[in-house]
């Protein structure tokens, strides 16, 4: 997917016409895979399920386990987990804390080897870091002495694009995430919403594959989360991007995935797959979406005796 | 949305040179120049009194204007000019390669385990010798020689850069580095763009204490062995008991570490500072 074609449409024209295009690509794949009709109408749109459906997985991890060990503990953080996900798909994972969230997602991104247990990135063993798949880490990942336009351009610098293009691709990005008028604002001078959306544009301006998030509205107000989430749906129906997004929060799930994982306490296995076939764009409050949060929830709260709740609870 | 909007600057750097320099002329207001005044024309006053008082012999305690009488003379004959020169060219070299080599210990300290574990216990350990205490070894190895003070300069300050260089690298907080791993940075890139420019709010500090650590020993070995220079000069008034001229350069020796600090480390600091939003606490 052309994500700068789809960004650049969307300053042009019309919402409509963006969500209309989508589709029309999407509709490539319609022949292997056609839309249930009567489900069409209150179900989640075309655009994700029919594509992802028909696609070969993007990301697939077969019996990945990890363990740390160090001189006093020898911890199994994820134990034999096998995901797939595929183009174009919004999969959030929940689980109790230190079930080793952050450690699968560190390794889809590359940061940390796994134990055993094989991976493959679209069709390949993956290996390594790469801008393919970019991480939205949690706070204090921006870089000070940078101004926010900087930031924004330094995946572009890393990966040898040259100035202009730098400054025209940035300039598309800070105006997705609505920050046009601060591009020559320092980090230090940026609300933490403000911070988290630069962080987004810096990983959306280099076009990854992959679009890796760790808990990335946990360190935020309620009221800049619920912003926060609505403009990442936005975005995330406007550019086709694949996210894996890891989360305390159950209402964050339901409102954002096509599917949610459940993980075990640790060590972390998937206890639970639930497909959120909701339509979008959603909104936090409707019913179905609190209903669904109750669900995951529901699955979560049997490991609430056996582990330390954490920090601030689950959130309904 | 808009109640989550702090309102930054949006100034560009010039915008905000020349804001500093508004609030400079800011905070120059005539009732501060009346107090510097009066506080330095009172101390130039007692001066003055105790040597008319005559407590001491004149030789031993010059006036005011025979030490300004001195330090005329001395610009006049290009004496003290040439010992300025002599005294800046040192430090320039000296310092120059206590950065180059600091810079490069430290980081390798600061990056790699292995190294800090060796040459790190060793900078650390070195860093505890007052710097004059080469003076010696460095005799020995160049003889009476430029050569000889400048390595004392070298020794006075590089382990106090290369331990703030470490810091810096260290402090640079782990995300910020795992970011630039995410993006695909290079080995080199990552040093480039993340841990240089990272360390910076570490080495303003190290570079400030390096730099007073340097100039210090430079006056003493100047003062103690090599000629040409400003410590060279006070040994010249003191051989030749004129107290006037000892004093004039020591006053030309505090002009050149206020100078230091004002044009270089202060608007270095602060420009640290301002990026970093360390002045907002
Ligand atoms: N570098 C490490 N060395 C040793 N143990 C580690 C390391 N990183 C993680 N662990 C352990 O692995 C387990 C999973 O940690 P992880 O950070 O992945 O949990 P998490 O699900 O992300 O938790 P949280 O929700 O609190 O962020 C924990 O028991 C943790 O102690
Ligand atoms: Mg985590």
């Amino acid at each position: 997917m052309n994500w700068s074609s789809v960004v650049g449409r969307r300053a042009s024209g019309s919402a409509g016409a963006v969500n209309g295009s989508l589709a029309a690509g999407a509709g490539d794949d319609l022949e292997t895979a056609p839309p249930p009709a009567d489900e069409a109408a209150n179900v989640a749109p075309v655009r994700d399920t029919v594509a992802a459906a028909a696609a070969a997985p993007l990301l697939s991890l077969k019996g990945v386990t990890k363990r740390f060990v160090t001189s006093r503990h020898d911890t199994t953080a994820i134990d034999d987990i096998d995901v797939e996900i595929r183009a174009g798909e919004f999969v959030c994972v929940v689980g109790p804390s230190g079930c080793g969230k952050s450690t699968l997602l560190n390794i889809v991104a590359g940061l940390d080897k796994a134990t055993s247990g094989t991976i493959t990135f679209d069709g390949k063993p993956l290996k390594g870091s790469s801008a393919e798949r970019v991480v939205v880490f949690q706070d204090a990942a921006l870089y000070p002495w940078l101004n926010v336009r900087a930031n924004v351009e330094f995946g572009l610098k890393m990966k040898g694009i040259r100035g202009k293009e730098r400054r025209k691709v940035a300039d598309r990005y800070l105006e997705l995430v609505n920050l046009t008028k601060f591009d020559k604002a320092f980090v230090h001078e940026l609300s933490g919403g403000m911070k988290q959306r630069v962080q987004l544009a810096r990983a959306l301006a280099v076009e990854p594959r992959m679009l890796l998030m760790d808990e990335p509205f946990a360190a935020l107000d309620a009221q800049t989360r619920d912003v926060l989430q609505a403009e990442l749906q936005d975005i995330w129906l406007r550019t086709g991007a694949t996210i894996l997004f890891i989360t305390h929060n159950v209402r964050e799930a339901a409102l954002l995935s096509d599917r949610v994982l459940v993980m075990t306490p640790g060590p972390g296995r998937i206890k639970a797959e639930i497909n959120v076939p909701l339509q979008r764009p959603r909104d936090p409050d409707t019913h179905a979406v609190v209903d669904f949060a109750a669900e995951i929830r529901k699955q979560l709260q049997h490991d609430e005796y056996a582990v330390s709740k954490p920090e601030g609870g689950y959130v309904i | 949305m808009s109640s989550e909007i702090i309102a930054p600057s949006r100034e560009s750097s010039g915008d905000r040179f020349f804001a500093r320099l508004g609030g400079l002329a800011e905070k120059i207001n005539p009732w501060l120049i009346f107090r510097v005044a009066v506080f330095y024309l009172g101390l130039l006053l007692i001066w003055e009194m105790l040597y008319r008082a005559e407590i001491w012999s004149p030789y031993l305690f010059p006036s005011p204007s025979e030490v300004w009488e001195e330090l005329k003379q001395t610009t006049e004959n290009d004496l003290l000019w040439k010992s300025i020169r002599a005294t800046m060219e040192r430090l320039a070299i000296g310092f120059t390669l206590a950065f180059v080599v600091g810079m490069i210990m430290g980081v390798a300290c600061g990056t790699m385990k292995w190294v800090d574990q060796t040459l790190g216990t060793l900078v650390l350990g070195m860093q505890s010798l007052p710097s004059i205490t080469w003076l010696p070894l460095a005799i020995l190895w160049f003889g009476l020689s430029e050569k000889a003070i400048i390595f004392v300069v070298l020794m006075g300050s590089v382990f106090a850069i290369a331990i703030s260089a470490r810091d810096g690298v260290r402090n640079i907080p782990k995300l910020q580095r795992r970011a630039a791993q995410v993006f695909g940075a290079s080995r080199w890139q990552t040093v480039r763009y993340v841990t240089l420019p990272g360390m910076l709010p570490s080495m303003a500090q190290g570079l400030k204490l390096g730099w007073s650590f340097s100039w210090r020993s430079l006056m003493a070995g100047e003062l103690l062995f090599v000629s040409g220079g400003l410590g060279y000069l006070l040994q010249i008034g003191r051989d030749l008991n004129n107290m006037a001229l000892v004093i004039a350069v020591m006053g030309v020796i505090v002009a050149i570490g206020l100078l230091f600090d004002r044009l270089i480390f202060g608007p270095l600091e602060s420009w640290v500072a301002n990026r970093w939003g360390l002045s907002h606490g």
